[in-house]
């Protein structure tokens, strides 16, 4: 469905991602694991086209993205740290999406539900908390169904029961034989949500493969564990070395 | 794009920073018809008006309203939605909200004191300065990421084209003064937007001895009719050249 084909991004100096290639399927849900800084959210926004590499490809169904932009009608989004125009209402935005995406696409509001975000529709979101933003976030990620969806971080700042209502949906729409790309730094999210992991660190793919498999390779049977043995038997650990 | 630019004008609205522009250039202009009978004196007042606060209110206005609704363009770039329509969407709705004030708050008192070919060319050149300076000021806008930057470099434009520009020409000219230097001056008054709209509107009001040197040329060696339509050729150039520039800079920009 997407294929990264080496893949490079450089902000001036700082190169956030080195030579990344990745092939992501339909029906797979892939956890995107990496220390901070380690070009996750980088390579996420490449796919978006909000980032635009410094050299290699990306194809979405085969087509370079490069200067197509209707693909991404095919992706639902929830970015990391959601901006939205401060001095709009929830209504007003939710309304908005709609409007921009055109009449005849039929919305999924499951989860504008299940949150009852309808009960704060008049709520301005600079008044909004970081939970409440994350929950109009993954609101509009999911608001129309869509084959993709990429979650950053989906359950950083939810509450216990919003979280759950969040990772349901996310259990929902996988067995759906959807592509999942979920990045989060809590593990134990990340094992019942994915099978597939994508392992970054300093800008570069070091394991990409199932989850399975990283267990049976370190021979443990936490994905916590497993990761921690994998990091250190690899020796990815920060090099500190004078700049 | 319609549907993109319904929101940018609703969000400009809200500001009711346009509604103060308009209401701003209205008083002044009816308190110069007020003050002056003869409606040829106050059109060359408005002119100074025009060529000065105009260029301002729209480079710095527009430099604050781009990176104000950054949220907004983030948020539609990670949808379907094309790079250019959001970008030339947030020109249009900017650029038509300050002309549409200047054409309201001029052009209504002039309307009440009788309108005639004076002040027609006086709403067309305040449209078109407009339109370069919002340009402009996008222009600034992508060349860095950092807000306050962006509205120094725009208030530098303003600056250079106002004021700076008009004193390095005439440094120029005194300088070389025993070269014959027409119609390099005719050339060198194509760089500046600001001067190109002052000789459009000296052209229209036939005062070639208020023009200086570079005007009662331009006037003789053209014609006020030929003068008028290479100077808007000019202008129209110094609105799409900077607009184009910031696109092709924008297309390629990291969110």
């Amino acid at each position: 469905m997407i294929s990264i084909k080496q893949i490079d991004k450089k902000f001036g100096k700082l190169t956030a991602l080195e030579n990344v290639s990745l092939e992501l399927q339909t029906g797979k849900s892939y956890a995107l694991v990496g220390p901070n800084g380690s070009g996750k959210t980088t390579l996420i926004k490449s796919i978006l086209g909000l980032v635009i590499p410094t050299s290699g490809d990306i194809l979405f169904s085969e087509k370079s993205i490069r200067h197509d932009w209707k693909y991404r009608d095919k992706i639902g989004y929830m970015p990391q740290i959601g901006h939205y125009p401060e001095n709009m209402s929830i209504g007003q935005l939710f309304d908005m999406m709609k409007n921009i995406r055109g009449e005849n696409q039929r919305s999924d509001e499951e989860l504008i539900d299940a949150f009852k975000l309808y009960k704060m529709y008049d709520k301005r979101m600079h008044a909004l908390s970081g939970g409440t933003r994350q929950k109009v976030s993954a609101a509009l990620a999911f608001l129309f169904p869509a084959p993709v969806y990429i979650l950053d971080e989906p359950t950083a700042g939810l509450d216990p029961i919003s979280t759950e209502i969040l990772k349901e949906k996310i259990i929902h729409e996988r067995r759906m034989n959807k592509l999942l790309m979920i990045t989060s730094h809590i593990l134990s999210d990340l094992e019942e949500l994915t099978s597939s992991m994508v392992y970054m660190f300093e800008g570069k793919v070091h394991f990409n493969n199932t989850i399975e498999q990283l267990k049976h390779e370190t021979n443990e049977v936490k994905l916590s564990k497993a990761l921690t043995t994998f990091i250190r038997q690899k020796e990815l650990v920060a090099s500190v070395s004078e700049v | 794009m319609t549907r993109v630019l319904k929101y940018i004008l609703y969000d400009i609205l809200r500001t009711r920073f346009i509604l103060l522009y308009t209401a701003f250039l209205f008083i002044s202009t009816f308190g110069l018809y007020q003050l002056d009978s003869d409606a040829g004196k106050v059109v060359l007042s408005l002119l100074n008006i025009v060529l000065m606060v105009v260029p301002l209110v729209s480079i710095v206005f527009s430099t604050i309203h781009f990176f104000n609704s950054y949220e907004f363009i983030e948020l539609m770039l990670a949808q379907p939605v094309k790079r250019s329509t959001v970008f030339l969407g947030e020109y249009m709705g900017v650029a038509c909200s300050l002309c549409a004030a200047f054409v309201t708050g001029v052009g209504v008192p002039m309307l009440l004191f009788g309108i005639n070919a004076n002040a027609l060319t006086m709403l067309y050149t305040g449209v078109t300065l407009t339109l370069v300076f919002v340009s402009l000021a996008f222009l600034s806008s992508v060349l860095t990421r950092d807000k306050a930057k962006a509205i120094g470099i725009a208030l530098l434009f303003w600056l250079y084209f106002s004021l700076i520009y008009d004193g390095l020409l005439l440094w120029v000219v005194y300088s070389f003064s025993d070269y014959p230097l027409e119609k390099i001056t005719l050339v060198l008054i194509a760089f500046n937007p600001v001067d190109l709209a002052r000789i459009i509107m000296l052209l229209q009001l036939d005062i070639s001895a208020l023009m200086g040197f570079t005007g009662a040329f331009y006037q003789e060696f053209f014609g006020s009719y030929l003068g008028m339509v290479l100077s808007t050729l000019v202008l129209f150039i110094w609105i799409v050249l900077p607009i184009a520039l910031a696109q092709r800079i924008f297309n390629r920009k990291d969110l």
